[in-house]
């Protein structure tokens, strides 16, 4: 079985007080840490461990500049058996325009699966998933957190709201967007390290990819980004349990909640 | 000139970091109160390579350098140092065997350490022979194709644990020359006459295992001989100058634990009105924190490049270990000072932070006797 997966490497956004830039159009990543993005790194484990069970191929894809090829070496060490990175330039992305891009890529590589994360822990979008099943025609899932393939389809569980659970089956060539928990992520090793450096990691520049202007113009703009205001009406209730616990429904009753 | 980590350094870099965060954070504070670890996170570590990489790869090792087993070292110290150690002195004498050791020694001693099924220590310290090894009594005496090891070593890190251990013998005491009555021996912790015995109410690294050993007439076969009888100074000499580097590492991952520890709490912690963060007195101690740690860490790179790169220098090695040691007892001094009272309650990681720095100044070489050796080289000739 043959297997791409897209990933991304993010910000580490966690307890860090974000700075918004002067133009009011991104958060300021420069001082910023970065990783693999979480789902990311759920999908990558899942594509190695359907290869070590089935056999097969597994190619890691980013859109990305040259720093952001820590995520594909990481998925090399994890053991993707190649790689490759589209250097976007100048080009203003969207989860339009990267799946647009990551479709071309993918249309060139042997696939039976393609995997994404559910989304990406930057902006949170968890558009390209979708995006890219439809620009690929592939019959696709999102929130999937469990893949037994058979023959030429797999049975898949999905995660839906409120913590229910539907088991569905799928044909193959699909695309599914892979949620966190579906496995525990192996640590990378060493010898790991070690390959990933004689693996292949293939630089395209996205001009030769044959893309049109439309497939990269963007369907998003942001207007601004802003921190949300400081807002009125917090209030810390203090005190053993039951006064809180009887604050609590004083208010509830007072506003009207509760009778 | 070129201070930049190579990808591959920085991908074990980070591959160490995530390994420490996932496996040690929720188990220090238990195996530090406890004094306990388990050997299953040693054998995991193994299993992912980050233990012994600067053994050669003939020796199931990595290959790397020094420089990498800094790199992991830092990672790990920087989460826990207790348990770092646990993990990672299990190799402490690999260097030496790699050096000194027979083609036989090296393939029997080297390879289980890097797969997990055996641990090494080494046994230099005595009661009466600490600074200055060159007092050590436990003796090897030659009896046809064996020896016979009598005495007894303190503070031997892994010392319950080991299943070998390199010890430093008194083989020629009368040779006039004090730097040659020595030898090192490789010695089976499941020979007759061995005896270890944990040694409790450490001050830090409380998860790793320090034991005082005695030797009843420890028959080894001559065999066990590591490099020459009588150049066993001069084999400890070349051992520490590798060694060393280890501790910088350690030392700077601690510090940096200090800092972190410290940034967390007072951009949260709040007193008359601001948070702590805003008063300048602490600023500084932040930013004298940064550079002094930054300062340290060139220091060991320089010097683990150095020895990679077959140029050791000695008195660099030395300049390193004191003052990453000393760097990372201030560190962590200021670090419980800006946690207040909370930074003397072991629920606060500062406080085993606090703990564990001192350690750094102490073993392989206090920081009075690495500036000796600095000295010496200045002043020489
Ligand atoms: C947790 C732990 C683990 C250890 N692991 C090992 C191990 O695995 N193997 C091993 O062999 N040993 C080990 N040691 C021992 C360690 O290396 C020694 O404690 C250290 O070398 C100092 O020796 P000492 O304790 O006898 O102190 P001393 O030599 O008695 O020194 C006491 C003080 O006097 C100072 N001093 C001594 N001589 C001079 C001088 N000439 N000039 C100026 N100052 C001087 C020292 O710097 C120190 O401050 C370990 C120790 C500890 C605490």
């Amino acid at each position: 079985m043959d297997i791409v997966v897209c990933v991304k490497r993010v910000p580490l956004t966690q307890e860090v007080d974000l700075e918004i830039d002067p133009q009011k159009k991104e958060v300021r990543k420069d001082m910023l840490a970065y990783s693999i993005n979480e789902w990311d790194n759920y999908a990558i484990e899942e594509a190695v461990l359907l290869k070590e069970k089935f056999g097969g191929d597994v190619t890691a894809v980013t859109v990305g500049v040259e720093d952001d090829e820590e995520v594909l070496r990481r998925c090399l060490a994890m053991g993707a058996d190649r790689a490759i990175r589209v250097e976007p330039g100048d080009l203003s992305l969207d989860p339009f325009v990267i799946s647009r891009i990551l479709a071309e890529v993918i249309k060139g590589v042997k696939h039976d699966l393609v995997l994404t994360g559910v989304q990406a822990d930057d902006v949170n979008d968890g558009a390209v998933g979708t995006m890219l099943a439809e620009h690929l025609g592939l019959n696709h899932a999102a929130v999937v957190t469990r893949v037994e393939p058979e023959g030429n389809e797999a049975t898949i569980h999905i995660e839906l709201e409120g913590g229910t659970d539907e088991v569905s089956k799928i044909k193959f060539p699909a695309l599914l967007s892979i949620q966190t928990g579906i496995n525990e992520p192996r640590y990378v090793s060493i010898m790991g390290i070690r390959k990933a450096a004689k693996k292949e990691l293939k630089v395209v520049k996205v001009e030769e990819l044959g893309l049109s202007e439309d497939d990269l113009t963007p369907w998003v703009s942001v207007d601004e980004v802003f921190l949300p205001p400081e807002t009125e009406g917090a209030e810390i209730i203090e005190g053993d349990p039951g006064t809180v616990a009887e604050e609590i429904l004083r208010i509830i009753k007072e506003k009207g909640v509760s009778t | 000139m070129d201070f930049t980590l190579s990808k591959e350094q920085i991908d074990i870099q980070k591959a160490a970091r995530e390994f420490a965060l996932g496996e040690f954070s929720e188990k220090a504070q238990e195996f530090d109160r406890n004094e306990t670890f388990d050997p299953q996170i040693w054998k995991k570590a193994c299993d992912l390579g980050f233990v012994g990489v600067f053994i050669d790869e003939a020796y199931g090792g990595a290959g790397l350098g020094l420089l990498e087993h800094c790199l992991i070292t830092e990672e790990f110290w920087a989460v826990d140092a207790g348990m770092g150690n646990a993990v990672l002195t299990t190799t402490f004498g690999a260097e030496l065997l790699g050096l000194f050791g027979t083609e036989e020694q090296k393939k029997k001693y080297l390879p289980p350490l890097v797969e997990g099924k055996a641990v090494i220590g080494t046994a230099i310290t005595e009661p009466d022979a600490g600074s200055d090894v060159t007092c050590a009594v436990t003796s090897a005496e030659k009896d046809d194709d064996e020896y016979v090891i009598n005495g007894s070593k303190m503070f031997i890190t892994n010392g319950t644990r080991a299943n070998y251990l390199n010890v430093f013998c008194l083989t020629d005491p009368d040779n006039p020359d004090r730097h040659k009555r020595h030898s090192f021996f490789i010695v089976e912790t499941d020979r007759p006459g061995f005896e270890a015995t944990k040694i409790h109410g450490k001050l830090g690294i409380r998860a790793n295992d320090t034991a005082e050993i005695s030797f009843s007439n420890v028959r080894i076969p001559a065999s066990n001989l590591i490099g020459q009888e009588g150049n066993g100074f001069k084999e400890l000499m070349n051992f520490f100058n590798m060694t060393r580097l280890h501790i910088c590492a350690q030392a700077v991952g601690i510090a940096r634990a200090a800092l972190e520890e410290s940034i967390a709490h007072i951009k949260k912690r709040h007193q008359f009105g601001a948070p702590l963060a805003s008063f300048q007195v602490n600023q500084f101690k932040v930013a004298e924190m940064a550079t002094m740690i930054r300062a340290a860490r060139n220091l060991y790179y320089e010097a683990a490049w150095l020895t990679d790169n077959g140029k050791m220098d000695h008195a660099l090695t030395a300049m390193a270990k004191w003052f990453s040691g000393q760097i990372a007892v201030k560190c962590a001094d200021e670090a419980l000072q800006m946690h207040g009272g909370y930074g003397y309650i072991d629920e606060y990681k500062v406080q085993r932070i606090y703990r564990d720095a001192k350690i750094v100044e102490i073993y392989e070489g206090t920081k009075e006797i690495e500036k000796l050796i600095v000295a010496r080289s200045l002043l020489r000739g």
